[in-house]
């Protein structure tokens, strides 16, 4: 587009100071964030209607774990592994949740090679990152496997509540979801980098755009947000 | 407010993003059907959302064959009355009102309005209406599904929603309709991310937060509040299905059903209520917002008056959003709950009523020496000032523990409903289609035809939904297919049911008149040129009518004002639209 001649009606006026200053800029025209592109404040937009999902998910496993008259089946035990013949409590989820945050770290690096155009780098650190996803889905589903073989069903299992079972495999089942998903995003974007796409300005297939490097970022947002979730998974369904 | 000129605030500051990427269609079927314009999406949503509440309209008057004249239509058995209900309110509530207010209203007027040549993300903006139009046939499908669709009421409340009682609990019918509402929602979010973003990051030059039309503050505000909302409604859908498919106990208790024990056990059916209400209370905000910003710019505009007090809009529409999200279990009086927390509840509905109120103020200030022309979205906005006023005030009485608990159930709440977040919005969309139709066909809707439809619908509607108040307060309860000889309940109730059922065909049959006329005046209508109603907002202000893809001309518009400089004395016209530059004498925009 043509530069437009610029009109100053006032060019004397300036921004208020202190708080004025911050409503003003906040209000001021074309964007509210200043420096975030569009595509990043989706992300973010987006990651705060699904924080309210998963919020309320767990609010609810809390509520039923709260107000259940049977007992609550006991987390260390259920989720122990028999290592070498010693029962080791949680020993799964400390190596899944240490792989969910390993990748966090290689999709940070990832994004950094992004911004320096460093397409080998970036392409190998995704898919780095994706393979420890998918790791840790693989990890669950041996997990979800191991339950079921000892009789956890979402409509019941032999030590308690019935709601042990249902929460369970609905939390960690859409976390799980969100990982798999995120999975196959790293593979599509590290392909787009590895060939060039965000180099030669290669229109996207469907959404006939082109696409940057900030992909790269915004893709990193969302799984940082997805090892965030599994936190507080961790600390409320296991810890407790 | 002191008066200043326009243009004080600051220099226009040079475009701060690149021009967007236009997708260009290369075929018939990329530029009308797989359209990702946000114009033709619009058209689409609307005609959607129109087309399914007409299913919904004749699902009322079914019913109300059945209250007017109970006995005589054997095909509406209890079971089928309950069907009709659900899928009646269901329908209404999120099907028609709030994607033909967001999806509908929100895309064609979000980026003309505020000077954006799209929404950012078209494509994701496009699959938004796809997985609509998917969710609405699917909800059809539960017409046609073994057993028939749920008639668990809209409120769809655990555990009679998947028992054997209720129709659709053990067939189809329920699994039918949670799909479909999670099916809505993950496209609602597709298409609402791109209204929030557009509106925050998507604005021309010029175009601040605070010159923003009340039309956009509204739309934006309810689609943050749906982003926020809808979750806590699709995590009830989720678990809810998992209830009932896998027959887990997330909201299911210990039953005991016919001496025979259910499988379920130690669920909460308040689990979901509140969950159900987290999102059922914004909901109803998610619906009046963008009635109430809309209805903004209807009053301003055929009253050729600045809109009083437009910052404290602003603040109203954001501080009754905020305020929606803590009332929700106002609707939960009589599930109990703790004293305080009825006390809170009660509390916090009872202050949301102050914006409210202070907006209906500035509507009736805005009017007030105004040049009101009686146009017809002028017609339709004063209608809706008056029924919305009084479905208010029926919310006050409602708000309170003591005085909901004997209303609860009751026609009363029927009332309060249809007059608050039934007739109040449709009577905006109404407004709104005859205001903007002349820039979406380039022609005028048939006045004759719309001074028929507007009087006998405003009219109607009271004659319907006021004596309702009666039959609430002489105890007839809500969801009753018939109410046989009830010796609490008078004579006069039968007389009155029969009257409000033959009003509701005629207001009916007004409806009809309606969309002939949105047909016929495609080809028939008058030619309105660029700006029929002399309007200062953008989407006026367009090269063509109507607008073509991109919409606007090579450059985008500079925005030099606020939306609302009618009437500025000293000024050529009556009206100064936003992109033009100059001062005219004493506005009175805000500094
Ligand atoms: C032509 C105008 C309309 C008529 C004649 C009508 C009639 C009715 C009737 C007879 C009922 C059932 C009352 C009962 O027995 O409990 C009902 C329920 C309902 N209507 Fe309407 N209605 C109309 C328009 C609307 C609109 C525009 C909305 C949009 C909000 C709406 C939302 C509802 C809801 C949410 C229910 C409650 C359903 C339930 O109890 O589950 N209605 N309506
Ligand atoms: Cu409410």
């Amino acid at each position: 587009m043509a530069e437009t001649t610029v009109t100053h009606i006032n060019p004397t006026a300036q921004r208020p100071e202190g708080w004025q200053g911050i409503a003003a800029d906040w209000a001021s025209d074309q964007r509210a964030f200043k420096n975030v592109s569009w595509g990043k404040a989706m992300m973010w937009i987006f990651l705060l209607s699904d924080t309210f999902i998963f919020g309320c998910f767990l609010l609810s496993y809390m509520t039923a774990r709260m107000s259940t008259r049977v007992p609550w089946p006991n987390p260390s035990e259920v989720f122990a592994l028999n290592i070498g013949g010693a029962e080791i409590p949680l020993i799964l989820i400390a190596i899944m949740t240490f792989v969910l945050i390993s990748s966090s770290g290689t999709m940070a690096m990832a994004v950094n090679f992004g911004y320096r155009h460093d397409r080998r780098k970036t392409a190998i650190l995704m898919l780095l990152t994706a393979a420890l996803g998918a790791t840790f889905v693989g990890m669950q589903a041996f997990e979800w496997t191991k339950l079921i073989t000892e009789g956890v069903r979402p409509w019941g299992n032999p030590w308690g509540a019935a709601q042990f079972g249902s929460t369970f495999f609905m939390i960690t089942g859409f976390h799980g979801t969100h990982v798999t998903i995120g999975v196959i995003f790293l593979i599509i974007t590290a392909r787009k980098v590895w060939r060039g796409d965000y180099d030669t300005a290669r229109k996207g297939f469907f959404t006939s755009r082109k696409g940057n490097y900030e992909s790269v970022e915004i893709m990193g947002l969302y799984w940082h947000f997805v090892d965030l979730v599994w936190v507080f998974i961790f600390a409320f369904f296991y810890l407790w | 407010m002191v008066d200043v000129t326009p243009g004080s605030v600051g220099p226009i500051p040079p475009a701060e993003v690149a021009e967007m990427e236009l997708y260009h269609p290369h075929s018939w079927w990329t530029k009308y059907v797989f359209s990702q314009d946000a114009k033709v999406i619009a058209i689409q949503y609307s005609c959607t959302a129109l087309a399914i509440g007409l299913v919904a309209l004749v699902l009322s008057w079914l019913m109300r064959l059945q209250l007017g004249f109970p006995g005589t239509f054997d095909f509406i058995t209890p079971e089928a009355y309950y069907q009709f209900i659900t899928m009646h309110g269901m329908i209404m509530v999120i099907y028609l009102l709030t994607a033909l207010f967001l999806g509908g209203f929100g895309n064609y007027l979000i980026p003309l309005m505020v000077g954006a040549r799209d929404m950012v993300f078209p494509y994701v903006n496009m699959l938004s209406y796809w997985i609509y139009l998917l969710a609405v046939l699917l909800l059809v499908a539960g017409f046609f599904a073994p057993g028939g669709p749920t008639g668990a009421g809209w409120t769809l409340y655990p555990p009679q929603a998947i028992m054997a009682g209720t129709p659709g609990g053990e067939d189809w019918g329920i699994i039918v309709m949670l799909s479909s509402l999670i099916l809505f929602i993950i496209g609602f979010t597709m298409g609402g991310l791109n209204y929030v973003v557009t509106v925050l990051q998507g604005r021309t030059r010029g175009m601040t937060l605070m010159r923003m039309p009340l039309t956009v503050w509204g739309i934006f505000t309810a689609t943050v509040m749906a982003l926020l909302a809808f979750p806590a409604l699709f995590v009830a859908c989720v678990m809810m299905l998992l209830d009932r498919v896998l027959g887990t106990s997330f909201f299911m208790p210990a039953i005991v059903e016919m001496g025979e024990q259910l499988q379920h056990s130690g669920g909460s059916p308040i689990l979901f209520q509140h969950l159900f209400w987290f999102f059922g209370h914004p909901e109803v905000y998610i619906v009046a917002l963008p009635a109430f910003g809309i209805v903004s710019d209807l009053i301003s505009t055929h009253a050729r008056k600045n809109i009083f007090g437009y910052r404290m809009m602003v603040w109203a529409i954001v501080g009754i959003g905020a305020l929606s999200f803590v009332v929700w279990a106002h609707h939960m009086y009589v599930s109990g709950m703790h004293p305080y927390f009825g006390f809170f509840f009660a509390t916090t509905t009872l202050i949301i009523a102050i914006p409210t109120a202070i907006k209906v103020y500035n509507w009736v200030l805005t009017l007030w020496r105004g040049d009101i022309h009686l146009t017809i979205p002028m017609l339709f906005a004063l209608g809706f000032i008056v029924t919305f006023v009084n479905g208010g005030l029926t919310g006050l009485f409602l708000g309170n523990v003591v005085v909901d608990v004997p209303l609860s159930d009751t026609m009363f709440v029927v009332a309060h409903f249809h007059m608050v977040m039934g007739v109040a919005p449709i009577m905006v969309i109404f407004g709104a289609i005859y205001h903007w139709y002349p820039k979406v066909t380039g022609r005028m809707l048939n006045h004759a035809m719309g001074m028929f439809h507007f009087w006998v619908t405003f009219v109607g509607a009271y004659l319907i939904f006021f004596p309702m108040h009666y039959l609430g307060l002489m105890g007839v309860p809500r969801r009753y297919n018939e109410l046989s000889d009830m010796g609490l309940i008078g004579e006069s109730a039968h007389h009155l049911n029969a009257f409000i059922s033959i009003m509701a065909f005629i207001v009916g049959f007004a409806q009809l008149v309606f969309l002939f006329n949105l047909i016929w005046s495609i080809r028939h209508g008058k030619e309105a040129g660029g700006n029929p109603w002399r309007a200062t907002t953008l989407e006026w202000q367009t090269a063509h009518t109507p607008p073509t893809h991109g919409n606007f001309g090579k450059e985008l518009p500079i925005v030099y004002r606020w939306a609302y400089d009618y009437s500025v004395p000293g000024a050529k016209e009556d009206f100064i639209p936003q992109n033009e530059p100059g001062s005219f004498g004493p506005s009175r925009e805000p500094a």
